[in-house]
């Protein structure tokens, strides 16, 4: 059996797929980054191969995507992630025109092409806000789990208006709000509210049209799901796999060169 | 193909642009010793071939500052004028200037002159107040130029129109009084035949960089008009009106058709033909380019080498038999030019992306001149609007690396190429 990888070495976590050729997920893997990015991605895929119980040999390209993904020492090639959330969206949800990816470090708003291909996107700056790193400033001053953040957020009933962009002084607004008496819940919900805002202005940028998908490690939170739906008026797409999304593009990617490759006159047809 | 004769051709206009520079900033460094009065002017409406006549060295502080960039310590330069109390959103071309003037003259080439005078145009709104600074620094004269600019987009008028005429008789008007100020400062009688000289210079030089403009065209291109292209930019505005300019251009046109009559292209695999619409990336000049020609892309065009080249690009040339009034004209046309490259550029940009055979269209606003940048997206979207063509979006600076990040311009770069190879796969394949 032939299958193909896909490891994604993001900021905060790597994340890695292997898919087979009628394009199934066989096996995955998600982990810390941590200092080494190298040993993050083998590990990644070495996992992934023992969840699916394949043998490295029998995996023939490996496309690398993520900030990480020249570190990929083992992949064949790389391809950035947001033609790999745009590839992996429309497989999960063909009807997708545009997706937003938010990640731990960055969001980025893409319109594809029925085929997956990228027309536009666009990136948050060399800010933080309106990404994942936001929630973890938010879930750090209240001390609450990263994944309750969500849960919690949607308990509010009069959510607080977080008007600063700055992750870092982001802390400072949450201890505000509550030293003014305002409860946990409809704080977190303005915090959510806020980086949805950041996202949609994104997404407005590349043009928002239907169906729009959700993916990255933030698709996870539920708050985060409602703040955008709430946000656009309509509901996102949003994968069970959403957090692979990356990997699962770049795996995509990784079977184009198979295939190409037993079809010579398509060798140079692939990115 | 005459190997000998390639060689001594080929890279030339780099080259002899090269050592110009060199050149021009140890007679800038001279000017300094000797405490001789200089003009400082700048790029977009320099006036250079009247300032020739009477023979007042040049200072484009513009030049300079990008220079600190290229040559990696413009922070140096903006923390000083930081410190003094310019906030990090001011232009980053005034800042490294300021902390020049603080420094008594101090620069990277050489030692910068002191004004003697300014001469100054409307095109950008951050001259005015940076003349203004020098005004207060030395108490020496500024003469700012007023040329009334496009009114709304295709409303240009040309010479025989009413209101061109009276634009015409305004410009005219005020150069007069620019003479009359240069008489004053140099004690120098105001010559018309050497101003004919230093304008049949201008002519050569404005010909030539139209015509090398156009042989871009060539497939292969024949120079990346990014880097080779702020080289030829350069050589336009500091030696405007100079006989060496003049032959300089002479030299690059015969580059270029010589490159062109050959298929000699700037990239021996090119791939993907762009514009450029903005300012260099001057802090990691080079690499940016490198993060383009990696994927096989060249800048077949730019709109900084219209804009910053104070509209010599559209080859205006001047009428000897009448020069004050032609000066007048070329002027208002060049400087309008000048002002309409950063203003209603989709329409251009459009016209241009068959005959350079354009795959694609880069978008690099600076976060410090508003000036360039205010507009960009609009623009962008009515030429995505206009034409199916692709197009990058990418923030940096002209002069600060602090807001200048190379892996996250790269992740972008490179995603914009899988684009483009998509689209080219997908054009393929409906064929």
């Amino acid at each position: 059996m032939s299958y193909a990888a896909g490891v994604d070495v993001g900021s905060t976590q790597t994340k890695a797929v292997i898919i087979d050729g009628s394009l199934t997920i066989v096996g995955r893997a998600l982990i810390d980054t941590g200092a080494n990015v190298v040993a993050a991605a083998e590990k990644a895929f070495a996992e992934a191969l023992a969840s699916g119980g394949i043998l490295e040999p029998e995996v023939d390209y490996v496309v690398g995507t993520g900030y990480g993904r020249y570190r990929v020492n083992f992949g064949n090639t790389q391809v950035t992630e947001i033609s790999c959330h745009g590839r992996g969206a429309v497989r999960m949800f063909p009807r997708t025109r545009t997706v937003v990816d938010m990640g731990g470090q960055d969001t980025k708003a893409i319109r594809v092409s029925a085929a997956g291909e990228v027309l536009d996107f666009c990136m948050n700056d060399k800010c933080a806000a309106g990404t994942g790193r936001f929630l973890g400033a938010a879930s750090a001053a209240l001390d609450i789990p990263l994944s309750e953040l969500g849960r919690v957020a949607l308990k509010a009933e009069r959510p607080v208006r977080i008007s600063t962009t700055c992750t870092v002084f982001a802390e400072s607004e949450i201890l505000s709000w509550l030293g003014k008496g305002k409860k946990i819940e409809d704080i977190l919900a303005g915090v959510h509210q806020s980086i949805a805002a950041r996202s949609i202005g994104l997404l407005r940028r590349v043009g928002i049209q239907e169906e729009v998908t959700f993916t990255g490690g933030v698709a996870r939170n539920i708050g985060m799901i409602e703040a955008l739906n709430r946000g656009l008026g309509l509901n996102v797409n949003v994968s069970e796999e959403s957090h692979f999304m990356g990997a699962l593009g770049a795996a995509l990617f990784a079977l184009d060169h198979i295939e190409a490759s037993r079809t010579p006159v398509l060798k140079e047809a692939v990115i | 193909m005459d190997e000998q004769q390639t060689a001594a051709i080929v890279g030339r206009g780099n080259d002899q642009g090269a050592r110009l520079f060199r050149e021009w900033f140890e007679g800038l460094g001279e000017t300094a010793e000797r405490e001789d009065p200089a003009a400082y002017v700048f790029v977009m409406g320099s006036m250079a071939e009247l300032l020739r006549v009477f023979d007042l060295p040049m200072v484009f502080p513009e030049i300079n500052s990008l220079q600190t960039a290229v040559r990696r310590v413009a922070h140096e330069y903006l923390n000083e004028a930081e410190d003094y109390g310019y906030s990090t959103d001011i232009c980053g071309y005034v800042k490294a200037d300021v902390a020049v003037q603080l420094r008594g003259g101090a620069h990277p080439m050489g030692r910068i002159p002191r004004p003697a005078m300014a001469v100054l145009t409307n095109a950008c709104n951050t001259y005015i107040k940076w003349a203004e600074i020098w005004e207060r620094m030395y108490q020496v004269p500024v003469f700012t130029l007023d040329i009334p600019g496009t009114r709304a987009v295709s409303t240009q008028t040309w010479p025989g129109d009413r209101d061109f005429e009276n634009d015409r008789a305004y410009v005219s008007a005020q150069i007069k009084e620019l003479i009359a100020l240069c008489e004053r400062v140099t004690g120098k009688k105001f010559d018309i035949d050497k101003l004919r000289e230093s304008m049949a210079h201008a002519n050569t030089m404005s010909r030539g960089l139209k015509r090398v403009l156009e042989l871009n065209r060539s497939r292969p291109s024949l120079f990346n008009a990014v880097t080779d292209g702020t080289i030829y930019l350069g050589v336009s505005n500091a030696f405007r009106g100079a006989e060496k300019g003049a032959r300089y251009f002479d030299n690059l046109v015969e580059e270029m058709e010589f490159k062109a009559a050959h298929g000699i292209g700037t990239l021996t695999d090119e791939k993907y033909r762009l514009i450029f619409v903005g300012v260099p990336c001057y802090p990691i000049f080079r690499r940016f380019n490198e993060l383009f020609t990696e994927w096989g892309g060249t800048f077949v065009n730019s709109t900084y080498l219209w804009f910053a080249a104070g509209g010599a690009n559209s080859g205006f040339e001047y009428d000897l038999n009448r020069p004050l009034e032609s000066l007048a004209e070329g002027t208002l046309i060049s400087v309008r030019d000048a002002m309409d490259s950063m203003f209603y550029q989709d329409q251009v940009l459009a016209r241009m992306i068959d005959p350079f055979h354009v795959d694609g269209v880069v978008y690099h606003p600076i976060k410090s001149c508003r000036t360039v940048s205010t507009g960009l997206a609009d623009n962008r979207r009515a030429l995505m609007a206009s034409r199916d063509i692709a197009s990058l979006f990418i923030e940096s600076d002209m002069m600060d690396r602090r807001v200048v990040s190379e892996a996250q311009l790269k992740n972008r770069v490179d995603a914009f190429f899988e684009g483009l190879a998509s689209r080219r796969i997908t054009a393929t394949q409906i064929v």
